[in-house]
């Protein structure tokens, strides 16, 4: 009955789970299914990217006035702080192949650090558009449009809002997936402490940096698409 | 005399932890069918109460109430009109007009609020109650339209997204699709147990709005009157169910995905799987690149109501029609999550039950992959009067065109196979014929539906609900009771009683086609859809014979489908042993026990010849003791 299991040989590893034939074959289908999980999420953000792009081509001068409310510099820095997390991830990576497990654990703290930098920085500046009443949607209650006082704004703009429901829809699902990725990454960082993972198997760490960089990407379509242009 | 084996993946284990905790795909599929099922059966309930109001003019539950409905505040200040339009009857059969500029329309209906006829009018007038919703906050409607959308909206929902999107590929494909390729489990056993758990979630949340009241939006959902009607908790609750429930299909969908790609035993290449699997595979694709964008469009839909958010409300700067095309992006893909799977089963059945090599295998594997990717570039077909461009609706109606051929070329395909084959007219044999006949009509229908010109007329009648339900029920539901009956003695290891399940087909046969082939002549003479009542139209001694003759059908469809579930139900627990291969199928799920054992396979599957080869190879040379066979 069990000569499907023992197929395995004597010397399996204890990750290997039942139903695969060895560890390359689960390593595959791990990574093959955190891409198509990928795209799940790409298409996620499509719908908001889809909603940001019409909006953009009926109301251009909507956005050309409300961006003008973001802080470029914030953005900016948290551009900076998620590539550099980018590189720590992909490092954390590289020294779990190594089998140096000690390195992976800074590493991924690391990247762990940065993201709550980003996570801090963007505390700061949801706090600050709330106290100028700059909310999405019918809870909008800043006047400085309607009175033409925005610097750079000629005339009073139509809608200001609807800017700001898809600035706080794109950043706050993005925001969500840093949470989620900060939990992933912690879990991982305290498995790899207890050394479960070494070159033979080190299959979450490397999906925890997939799904790692894939959150840093949104950022970076993110971050000119709103602050920027 | 056939035995069941000793020990089967059913009483393995025991205790009800030990299929609460399950991580066999098996198992999962048993959890899924229970849940799945039983949602089936409810909204059959709904649907009769539906039939049953339409049977004569005039309202029949709670006819003599008026009842001042409840909309929400913000929702009424903000109201743009469209959702509030009054849909008048159409005296001269043309089809309904669209109703309002910009909520309406859509192959689906917009949500109008259907007018009712005053129960008091001694000249039997049509009058229908101004809704209203134009400044005042309440709105006066009869309490029996009120009750009448309720339930074709709880029938709608529960039928989509409780039963027929998970009902193939969560039954049967988790139950096959690792025996098929010859795999232990499929690639994610957690995964696929955690989706189950997502199910349940979301049949929840959809319970509780269903208990809680006033989910009368349809099942599209469509903006602005979805960000109106009832209270804020259940279309909030219940478009939160619709978001898990398509996690739960997106998980299921990746799991196989994976699974085809990496877990086949070893000399399966993709031309040596079944076109079950095939079948199953385009409708991962689907699940996985669609699904999301439903996702995304209810969490801002519960922001519109939530927060207000102006992205779909128009007098907040947004856009309905927005909505209408986020919505359809999935929804008409999401039709092919339905249908795609039913195409899968009928593979099977024409060849086992005619012993004959399926013709043109590479023609239907493509043409299913094929009809997935063509069904992401249509979905403006379902808003040909919402106010898109004309140039855009010509577009969409020349794509839509398209999709006729790779379905008319699996059609021609199991003719073809059926062609001089020695056919047994076992009742899966009976459900593929009837899929066969139902399925075309439903098809060509479909062009009639696609193109731009009589798609105005046809637009929000009968026609597009007799089309959908033959493509759905005619489709779908039938190829999925075919499949219930060719693989009920694998994963039960008993078998029904024949005579029975032979009379019942021919009820839901027949009762099927009494109550929706009416419906086409009832859309052509301009019956328009989701109106509870059709008393004081020009044609309404017509509509009313239509309508009654329809309803019986419901009533014997009805009786068919509930003669299965006992008889099912009594076979999975008394029926006969069935042997492990008792249709002489040659693919590899046959080659073990019925029930398969928990790790399905006793020796390790071992490919030696095609799921199809019934030309070269007897069923008799496979078993479970060499899992495969030798080379002919």
């Amino acid at each position: 009955m069990s000569q499907a299991i023992d197929d395995h040989g004597p010397r399996q590893h204890p990750a290997l789970a039942h139903h695969f034939n060895d560890m390359e074959q689960q390593h595959e289908s791990l990574k093959m299914g955190l891409w198509l999980f990928l795209v799940t999420e790409l298409l996620l953000f499509g719908g908001l990217f889809g909603v940001y792009v019409f909006f953009r081509v009926w109301h251009p001068e909507m956005f050309a006035g409300a961006s003008k409310m973001l802080n470029t510099w914030l953005g900016t820095l948290n551009a900076f702080v998620l590539i550099a997390s980018s590189v720590t991830v992909a490092l954390a990576v590289r020294c779990i192949r190594l089998d140096q497990p000690k390195k992976t654990v800074w590493y991924l703290l690391a990247t762990i650090a940065f993201a709550g930098v980003f996570m801090i920085v963007k505390y700061f500046e949801y706090t600050h558009k709330f106290h100028a009443g700059l909310f999405p949607g019918e809870n909008f209650n800043n006047l400085d449009f309607a009175l033409g006082k925005v610097e750079g704004v000629v005339a009073p703009i139509q809608n200001p809002h609807v800017f700001f429901s898809i600035y706080f829809g794109m950043t706050g699902l993005h925001s969500l997936h840093v949470l989620g990725g900060m939990f992933f990454l912690t879990w991982a960082a305290w498995r790899t402490s207890k050394g479960a993972y070494s070159s033979e198997y080190y299959s979450p760490v490397e999906l925890g940096g997939l799904y790692w960089h894939f959150v840093d990407l949104i950022w970076i379509y993110l971050f000119p698409l709103l602050y920027l242009i | 005399m056939n035995k069941l084996p000793e020990k089967h993946f059913i009483n393995s284990s025991r205790g009800i932890k030990s299929w609460l905790l399950t991580m066999d795909h098996k198992r999962i599929a048993i959890l899924y069918m229970i849940m799945v099922m039983s949602a089936f059966y409810v909204a059959g309930i709904f649907a009769l109460i539906v039939r049953l109001e339409l049977a004569k003019p005039g309202a029949l539950f709670f006819k003599d109430t008026v009842i001042e409905k409840q909309v929400d505040k913000s929702g009424a200040q903000k109201g743009s009109g469209a959702a509030g339009s009054t849909v008048a009857a159409d005296e001269a059969g043309t089809g309904p007009e669209p109703a309002g500029a910009e909520g309406a329309g859509g192959d689906e209906t917009g949500v109008a609020v259907p007018a009712a006829a005053e129960q008091t009018a001694p000249d039997n007038q049509y009058k229908p109650i101004d809704p209203g919703m134009s400044g005042d906050d309440k709105a006066r409607m009869a309490k029996s339209q009120v009750f009448y959308n309720k339930m074709f909206t709880l029938h709608g929902v529960i039928m989509v997204f409780l039963f027929i999107i998970p009902s193939v590929p969560a039954i049967l494909g988790n139950f096959l699709l690792p025996l098929m390729i010859g795999a232990r489990d499929v690639a994610f056993p957690r995964l696929n147990l955690a989706s189950w758990y997502l199910y349940l979630i979301g049949a929840a949340f959809s319970v509780f709005a269903i208990l809680h009241g006033t989910v009368d939006t349809g099942w599209t959902f469509y903006a602005p009157y979805s960000t109106q009607t009832g209270g804020n908790a259940t279309v909030i609750m219940i478009t939160m169910g619709v978001f898990i429930l398509g996690f739960s299909s997106i998980f299921t969908g990746l799991n196989f995905a994976v699974t085809i790609h990496k877990m086949r035993a070893p000399g399966i290449g993709w031309f040596d799987m079944p076109l079950f699997v095939w079948g199953i595979y385009a409708t991962a694709l689907v699940q996985i690149l669609a699904t999301p964008v439903i996702g995304i469009t209810m969490v801002l839909l519960v922001l519109e109501r939530w927060l207000g958010i102006g992205i779909f409300d128009p007098a907040l700067g947004g856009d309905p029609v927005l909505f209408q095309h986020f919505f359809w992006f999935y929804s008409h893909p999401a039709v092919y999550i339905m249908i795609l799977p039913g195409f899968a089963i009928i593979n099977e059945l024409v060849t086992v039950h005619s012993r004959r090599h399926i013709f043109g295998y590479k023609a239907i594997a493509f043409s299913s992959v094929a009809i997935a990717m063509l069904g992401f570039m249509v979905w403006g077909h379902h808003m040909f009067v919402s106010g898109q461009s004309e140039f855009s609706s010509m577009v969409f109606s020349f794509i839509t065109v398209f999709i006729g051929i790779p379905s008319g070329i699996k059609i021609f395909n199991w003719v073809a196979t059926l062609y001089k084959g020695s056919i047994a007219w076992t009742t899966p044999m009976l459900y593929a014929a009837s899929f066969l006949i139902l399925f075309t009509i439903g098809g060509l229908t479909g062009v009639h539906l696609g193109a731009l010109g009589t798609n105005v007329h046809l637009h929000d009648t009968y026609f597009v609900v007799a089309h959908f339900h033959y493509v759905m029920v005619g489709g779908t539901v039938i190829a999925f009771l075919g499949g219930l009956h060719h693989w009920w003695p694998k994963i039960f290891g008993r078998m029904y009683n024949e005579l029975w399940a032979k009379i019942a087909c021919g009820l839901v046969f027949f009762g099927f086609n009494m109550t929706f082939f009416t419906q086409f002549y009832l859309g052509s003479q301009g019956m328009p859809r989701r109106y509870h009542d059709y008393s004081g139209m020009l044609k309404t001694n017509l509509f009313e014979s239509l309508h009654g003759f329809s309803s019986w059908g419901a009533m014997v469809l009805g009786l068919g489908l509930l003669i299965i579930a006992i008889y099912l139900i009594h076979a999975a627990f008394k029926g006969e042993p069935a042997g492990d291969n008792p249709w002489g199928g040659l693919s590899l799920e046959w080659a073990t026990t019925s029930p398969p054992p928990t790790e399905n396979f006793l020796v390790d599957p071992e490919y030696t010849h095609g799921p199809y080869d019934y030309d070269r190879v007897l069923p008799e040379d496979m078993s479970s003791e060499t899992a495969g066979l030798r080379k002919v």
